[in-house]
C-alpha cells in the first residue's frame, strides 16, 4: 500500500516536473540565444492557458483548434512584445532587461486578472477523467499525457536543435551572436524566434497545468517554482532545466506527503526554494551550469 | 540671467551635500514644507505621508544594496516582515516602548541579511536574484506557518507607539518621528555614499574583481551592504506595524518586494533622491489608480472584483516605461530639468 502511494506520487511528481521543465526549457532558450532573463515566462505560460480557455468557452472550438489558435496568437503577441519592448534594450545592463520582463510579466498577469477575473475556472482538457489502473495503481490519466507529451516535446528540440537548420543557427547565435551575424545568421530573427518558440513551449506547460489543476491566476506564482528549477540546473543548461524540473516536481511531492506531519502543511510550496537554496550553496552554477570566467 | 553664477572653489565645498545658495535656501523652504504639513492636510494625507516615509527610508536601504553595490534582491519585503513582526511580537507580548523595539526590529533584519549575504557572496547575477527570491518565499511560509509566534492570517495588533511616555497615538504625532526617521536615514545614506564605502560599493557594483584587486574587501563590504540595507529595511518594517496598528503576512509578499524595486527603478537607481522621488511616485500611484478605477467600477459593475488586476498592469507598465524612456528615472528627469534650467538659453 505504501509503495503505491510512493509510485503515485512519483508519477504526479513526474507529471509536474515536466510542467516545471517545460517553463524552464522556455527560460533557458531565452537565456541561451539572447542572454536575457525573461521572468515573464510563467506569466506567458498563464496566458496561453488562459488564451485557450477563451478559444474553447467563447468560440465553442473544439480542444485541439482551440490549442492551436491558442499558440499562434501567443507566437504574435510574443513576437510583437519582443520587438517593442526588449529588443530596444539590447545592450543596456542586465538589471535594466530583468526589470523589463518583470514589469511586463506585471502587465500580463494583470491584464489576465482584468480580463479574466480570480475566480478559478475548470479547465476543459480533453483527457479523460477516469484513473488508469497500472500493476493495482491508480494514475491519473492527465498526468501520463502530461509526460508523455513533454518527452515528445523534448526529443523534438533535440532533434530540432541538432539536425535542422534553424536550430543549428539557434545554437549558433546563443555560442556567439557577432560570429553568427557575420555568417549571414540573420540574429534578430533568431531572438524573435527564441521568445516565440519560449513562448509556445510555455502555452503547452500552461494548458497541462490547467489540466493537471484548475485554471486560476495563481498559475503564475505556480509556475515562477520553473525558476528554482532553472537555476537548480544552471542557467545555461538545456538538461540541466530539464532534469531541474523533474527533480523540483518529485521532490515537492514527496515532500508534500511524507514530511507534512513534521513541517506542517504547505511544505510542498517552499520545497522548490529550500532546495536550491541547498543546491546554491553546494554548487553556485547550479549542477550543470558552465561557470562564467570573468574578464576584468 | 538664468546662467547660474555658482561654481565650486574648494574642496570643502565639493565635499558638501548642498554646496549652492540655492540649494540651501530651497533646503530650507522643504523642510519648512515638511513641518508644518499636518496643519493644512486632513488625517488620511498625513498618513499617506507616514506610509511615504516609510517607503522612502526601505527605498533607500534597497538602493543601496541593488542600486550602489549591484546586488539586486528581491527579497526586500522579507527583510521588511522580519523586522515588523520583530517589533510586532516584542512590543505586544512584552510592552517594549518604540525606542527599544525599532533598533531590535533593524537588528533583526540586519542579522537574516547577513544569514543571505554570506551565502550570497559566492553567487552571481541571476543566481543571487533567485536565491533572494527563495528567500523571500521561506520567509513568506515561515511567518504564515509559524503560529504560534507570528499568529499567521490573524495579525498581530500593535499597541500604539510612544516616545519617552508621550503617545503618539494621532497620525500626526506619529509623522514627525517618521520625518526624523527618514531624513536621518536619507542623510545617513547621502554621506555613506560619498565616503568611503559608498565608493567601495559604487566599485563592486562596476567591477567586483577589479575592485577586489585594487584592494577593496569584497566580501566585507558586500555582507556590509546587506546589513545595512536590511536594518534599513527591519526599522522600516517596524514602523509601518506601528502606523497600521496590525500586521499580517500578506503585507510583505513577493509583490511587496517588486513594488520597492519599481521605486527604485522609477527614482533612479543608486541616487538617495531618485529613492526619495520614486518612494513617493509609487505611494501616490495607487492612489491615483483609485481614482481612476472608482467611477470605472461604478460604471461596469462586473469589474469590481477584478480591478485589483488594473493596479497591478499599472505597476508593469511605469516599470517598462520608465526602463524603455527614461532609465535614470525621475531623477534623470530632474537632473534634465535643471541642466535645462542652469543653462537656458544654451540648448547645449
Amino acid at each position: 500500500m505504501a509503495s503505491n502511494i510512493l509510485i503515485q506520487l512519483t508519477i504526479t511528481g513526474l507529471a509536474w516536473g515536466s510542467v516545471y521543465a517545460c517553463i524552464a526549457l522556455g527560460f533557458v532558450l531565452i537565456f541561451k540565444a539572447t542572454d536575457i532573463f525573461n521572468f515573464a515566462q510563467p506569466e506567458l505560460m498563464m496566458l496561453g492557458a488562459y488564451l485557450t480557455f477563451a478559444f474553447i468557452t467563447v468560440l465553442k472550438l473544439p480542444f485541439i483548434w482551440a490549442f492551436l489558435a491558442a499558440l499562434v496568437l501567443m507566437a504574435l503577441i510574443t513576437a510583437l512584445l519582443e520587438m517593442l519592448v526588449v529588443r530596444p534594450l539590447v545592450g543596456e545592463p542586465v538589471l535594466s532587461v530583468i526589470m523589463v520582463t518583470l514589469g511586463l510579466a506585471n502587465v500580463i498577469r494583470g491584464m489576465t486578472g482584468l480580463v479574466w477575473g480570480y475566480e478559478e475556472h475548470q479547465f476543459p482538457a480533453p483527457f479523460p477523467k477516469d484513473p488508469l489502473t497500472i500493476f493495482g495503481v491508480a494514475i491519473n490519466q492527465a498526468e501520463i499525457y502530461t509526460i508523455v507529451a513533454t518527452v515528445i516535446l523534448l526529443v523534438g528540440f533535440f532533434l530540432f536543435f541538432k539536425y535542422s537548420q534553424s536550430g543549428i543557427s539557434m545554437r549558433a547565435t546563443a555560442e556567439d551572436t557577432s560570429a553568427a551575424f557575420l555568417m549571414g545568421i540573420n540574429v534578430k530573427g533568431v531572438f524573435t524566434a527564441s521568445w516565440v518558440i519560449a513562448s509556445l513551449v510555455a502555452t503547452v506547460a500552461g494548458v497541462f497545468m490547467a489540466s493537471l489543476t484548475y485554471l486560476d491566476p495563481i498559475m503564475s506564482h505556480t509556475g515562477l517554482k520553473a525558476l528554482p528549477a532553472l537555476i537548480l540546473g544552471g542557467l545555461d543548461s538545456v538538461h540541466g532545466a530539464i532534469l531541474g524540473g523533474l527533480i523540483i516536481g518529485v521532490a515537492e511531492n514527496l515532500a508534500g506527503f511524507y514530511l507534512a506531519d513534521y513541517l506542517g502543511s504547505g511544505i510542498n510550496e517552499i520545497t522548490a526554494y529550500v532546495l536550491v537554496l541547498i543546491v546554491m550553496m553546494i554548487r553556485p552554477y547550479g549542477l550543470f551550469g558552465t561557470k562564467e570566467i570573468e574578464r576584468v | 540671467m538664468a546662467v547660474t553664477r555658482f561654481t565650486i572653489r574648494s574642496y570643502a565645498q565639493d565635499l558638501r551635500i548642498f554646496p549652492s545658495p540655492a540649494a540651501r535656501i530651497s533646503l530650507v523652504l522643504l523642510g519648512a514644507l515638511l513641518l508644518t504639513f499636518p496643519l493644512f492636510m486632513g488625517s488620511y494625507g498625513v498618513f499617506v505621508a507616514c506610509i511615504c516615509g516609510v517607503s522612502i527610508i526601505s527605498a533607500l536601504g534597497l538602493n543601496l544594496l541593488t542600486g550602489c553595490t549591484g546586488l539586486l534582491s528581491m527579497g526586500h519585503a522579507a527583510f521588511m516582515g522580519i523586522g515588523a513582526y520583530t517589533a510586532a511580537i516584542l512590543a505586544a507580548r512584552t510592552g517594549l516602548p518604540l525606542i527599544a523595539t525599532l533598533p531590535l526590529a533593524g537588528l533583526a533584519a540586519a542579522l537574516a541579511g547577513l544569514i543571505v549575504g554570506v551565502p550570497a557572496l559566492r553567487l552571481k547575477g541571476l543566481y543571487l536574484v533567485v536565491t533572494t527570491l527563495a528567500f523571500q518565499f521561506i520567509v513568506e511560509h515561515v511567518i504564515y506557518h509559524w503560529e504560534s509566534l507570528t499568529q499567521s492570517d490573524k495579525g498581530i495588533a500593535l499597541p500604539s507607539p510612544d516616545l519617552f511616555g508621550f503617545p503618539l497615538n494621532s497620525y500626526q504625532s506619529y509623522y514627525y518621528v517618521i520625518l526624523a526617521l527618514a531624513v536621518a536615514a536619507a542623510v545617513f545614506t547621502k554621506n555613506l555614499l560619498m565616503s568611503r564605502t559608498g565608493r567601495a560599493f559604487v566599485a563592486i557594483r562596476d567591477r567586483d574583481i577589479a575592485a577586489e584587486i585594487i584592494g577593496i574587501h569584497m566580501a566585507k563590504y558586500k555582507i556590509m551592504s546587506f546589513a545595512i540595507s536590511s536594518f534599513m529595511a527591519g526599522v522600516a518594517g517596524a514602523l509601518y506595524a506601528y502606523l497600521l496598528h496590525l500586521i499580517s503576512p500578506d503585507h510583505f509578499t513577493f509583490n511587496q518586494s517588486i513594488l520597492y524595486i519599481a521605486m527604485i527603478i522609477v527614482g533612479g537607481m543608486g541616487t538617495v533622491l531618485g529613492s526619495i522621488l520614486g518612494a513617493v511616485f509609487m505611494v501616490l500611484l495607487p492612489e491615483a489608480i483609485n481614482a481612476v478605477s472608482g467611477p470605472l467600477v461604478s460604471a461596469y459593475p462586473d469589474l469590481a472584483p477584478r480591478i485589483g488586476g488594473l493596479s497591478v498592469m499599472v505597476y508593469g507598465l511605469i516599470i517598462i516605461f520608465f526602463l524603455l524612456f527614461e532609465p535614470l528615472g525621475l531623477f534623470g528627469i530632474w537632473i534634465r530639468i535643471k541642466r535645462y534650467w542652469k543653462t537656458w538659453p544654451y540648448t547645449y
